[in-house]
């Protein structure tokens, strides 16, 4: 039976391997057909923000691989809206990410839910597995 | 291990992917495949696949898992070839492993 699992992203995307390390788990984990979801929460919300450009850093750009997650059936990707006040961003600050509903003639729908803190301890406490990057 | 291709040496990993996906070229593909223990003579079919690959990787930077090149290749190329029938015909290897190697890609993540 397909488990709830939770990514909880919580690093910069940068300057560790946290963040890339994480995206390759959740595709791995979402090859074997389980429901997974992710969140960003603290300097995890800089993963998904727009116009991402390491070059000066000598790191892959890699942040165009989480426009793929619909692909992999990974819809459900939320972000906490106090890590994004704390950081002086908004929700226009990150990404569209998109998923195509195949079960309403693909049409594209947002994966990215920012909510609550309170929220996001609520969804915490509903997963099976909850693994922390 | 490594690829001869007119006269220039090409780095690939132990199980033949690039070491470096800049070196690749139409040639490198080629090549590959009919370095194969059956070698392979890639036809337009072939090719179709490997640039459907090449464009997915440009967009998202990840070579897609088997389930998901199929979906998409579906969606893109009609539904008489987003099937493992169709796929695993033109590439036996495995359309996720195959397909990519002669790509010029990495090996799909979460592929063992």
């Amino acid at each position: 039976m397909a488990k709830k699992f939770l990514y909880l992203n919580r690093k910069a995307p940068y300057g560790t391997v946290y963040a890339l390390e994480s995206l390759e788990v959740v595709l791995i984990a979402a090859a074997f057909e389980q429901e997974v979801s992710l969140a960003f929460l603290d300097d995890g919300v800089y993963q998904i923000a727009k116009g991402q450009n390491p070059k000066a850093a000598g790191m892959k750009n890699f942040s165009p691989t989480y426009n793929a997650l619909g692909d992999y059936g990974i819809t459900q990707l939320y972000v906490e809206r106090e890590s994004l006040v704390e950081r002086g961003l908004t929700e226009e600050d990150l990404m569209p990410i998109v998923y195509e509903d195949e079960n309403d003639e693909y049409a594209e729908k947002p994966s990215v839910q920012v909510i609550s803190r309170a929220e996001m301890s609520q969804i915490m406490a509903e997963q099976d597995v909850t693994l922390s990057f | 291990m490594a690829l001869e291709i007119g006269g220039k040496t090409i780095a690939t990993d132990e199980e033949g992917y690039l070491e470096n996906l800049n070196d690749w070229t139409p040639e490198v593909a080629t090549a590959m495949a009919l370095a194969e223990e059956t070698p392979v003579a890639l036809n337009d079919e072939h090719w179709e696949i490997i640039n459907f690959l090449r464009e997915y990787y440009e967009e998202y930077q990840i070579a897609p898992a088997v389930r998901v090149l199929t979906k998409a290749v579906g969606k893109r190329l009609g539904a008489d070839k987003g099937n493992s029938k169709y796929l695993y015909s033109l590439f036996p290897y495995g359309p996720g492993k195959q397909a990519c190697k002669y790509a010029g890609l990495p090996k799909p993540t979460g592929c063992v």
